[in-house]
């Protein structure tokens, strides 16, 4: 079973449904005890970052995904979802994050339109990603690679944002994209997984990451 | 690089597409999820429904529509039509939209814009504003679909949804509207020139050349159009392949 958390706005129909669609089993919720009981976390991409945050710290869900991420299970953040993996945004003032990636969240660039709203290029940054292996048997259930297996690189995914994540480390950037400055649009660390674009909105290539997430989980 | 985006928009009554669509190879031409599949699968970057349903009765049939397009369409999509109230909003959010356009109850209550996006965030946020050239560089906001005028200047309207929170404009030349005699390239450009949030060009579209002009004279950040896309003589792949080939960023 794999929690989709709910803060309470937008539209969470298409990740379940996708999730569904992948063969995974999709819960949304806001109920601790199914967050811990769930093989995978997903953080949805939907709201803004104080209230989400917000709603996090109060419902005691923080701690519960914490729990799940020590524990090694697979959580994914997708857009805002992502934003919220840093230890501080400076949307809406700054406001201190989940602090599971060290880094912060910034505008991006004024000299371009906001937000950035359409379908971008995501090139793989090959250096930080561990060569796929070829036999299942040796698929490791945290290895960076499983996010990638059957993606094409440099395939457009839907973006829809106007703040971008800012890793400490390097090596947790997995992909790129540009739109004014170069940013991160996965991040990956551990059994973390963050990415900025919507892969439940990126049709076919957003499918596969999706796929790849929910075979994590099993 | 952000590519240009290409928007299929279709009318939706009673839970039925209306306008005439003629695919081959569509078995039931009127399904709005039947027609949504086909032009994802045509390459269709994200769809708008737009709602002219008349009564809160009928309304129903267009959330049960949004549901299962949402269920079997992984693109983004708007709707729009007749949307009065936030909780018209978070209703269609919920049923699986992912942007919501209003546009005559902006006018009538500009703080809907503020309310809304401050509530589900500026990206879900579109306001639809129909503008008729009123004299040399000045178009005037209509509404209620066109046929009522406001007094308001187009342009100034523009710079105020975008600090209301939209995040985004949907533009349509009420001139250029069923011309098929392409977009109205000065009013696009004059609008995406004067403010920071993308504008959709909408109105006009009767060639590929018609979406190229509007992506790059109009500086339009995407073009929307309805009946080019409608017939097989140009479906969205061969027109992005078009855009493409003239060196446009495009999704192929």
């Amino acid at each position: 079973m794999i929690a989709i958390i709910d803060y309470g706005v937008g539209n969470l129909r298409s990740i379940t449904k996708s999730v569904e669609i992948l063969g995974g089993n999709p819960v949304v919720t806001t109920d601790m005890s199914i967050v811990a009981k769930a093989d995978g976390i997903i953080l949805p991409g939907v709201g803004a970052f104080k209230p989400a945050i917000k709603m996090l710290k109060e419902s005691g869900l923080l701690e519960t995904i914490k729990q799940s991420v020590s524990a090694g299970k697979p959580v994914l953040g997708i857009c805002l979802g992502m934003q919220l993996f840093f230890s501080q945004s400076s949307e809406g003032g700054k406001t201190k994050g989940m602090c599971l990636i060290d880094g912060t969240v910034e505008k991006l660039s004024a000299k371009v339109k906001l937000p950035q709203m359409g379908w971008n290029e995501v090139k793989f940054q090959i250096s930080n990603i561990p060569p796929l292996k070829k036999d299942p048997a040796y698929l490791c259930k945290t290895e960076k690679s499983q996010t990638f297996k059957n993606v094409k690189n440099n395939s457009y995914f839907y973006f829809v944002h106007s703040y971008y994540c800012k890793p400490k480390n390097k090596k947790t950037v997995t992909a790129t994209t540009n739109y004014g400055i170069t940013f991160p649009s996965i991040v990956q660390k551990n059994n973390i997984i963050g990415m900025q674009f919507h892969p439940e909105k990126s049709s076919q290539q957003g499918l596969k990451l999706l796929a790849n997430f929910v075979q994590l989980t099993k | 690089m952000l590519t240009k985006r290409i928007i299929p928009c279709l009318d939706v009554k009673n839970g039925r597409v209306v306008k005439g669509i003629h695919f081959q190879n569509l078995r039931d031409a009127g399904d709005p999820v039947e027609t949504a599949k086909q032009y994802s699968k045509n390459g269709a970057d994200e769809l708008v429904f737009l709602d002219i349903t008349a009564t809160i009765e009928e309304r129903k049939t267009t959330f049960e529509v949004v549901r299962k397009t949402a269920e079997n369409v992984f693109i983004p999509l708007t709707v729009g039509g007749g949307i009065k109230i936030l909780s018209d909003i978070s209703n269609l959010l919920n049923a699986g939209a992912d942007k919501i356009s209003i546009n005559t109850s902006a006018v009538k209550t500009p703080n809907l814009i503020k309310e809304s996006s401050d509530k589900f965030g500026s990206q879900c946020i579109v306001v639809a504003i129909d503008a008729k050239k009123v004299a040399n560089k000045k178009w005037e906001v209509f509404i209620n679909a066109g046929s009522t005028p406001t007094g308001i200047d187009a342009v100034s309207w523009a710079r105020k949804v975008q600090k209301l929170g939209a995040g985004e404009i949907l533009l349509t030349s009420i001139d250029a509207d069923g011309t098929k005699n392409g977009y109205d390239i000065e009013l696009t450009k004059t609008i995406s020139e004067s403010i920071n949030i993308p504008v959709i060009a909408s109105g006009g579209a009767g060639e590929p050349k018609h979406l190229y002009d509007v992506l790059t004279k109009g500086k339009a950040d995407a073009a929307l159009a309805a009946s080019i896309f409608h017939y097989d003589e140009y479906p969205i792949y061969k027109v992005k392949a078009y855009l493409k080939s003239k060196k446009l960023p495009i999704r192929v």
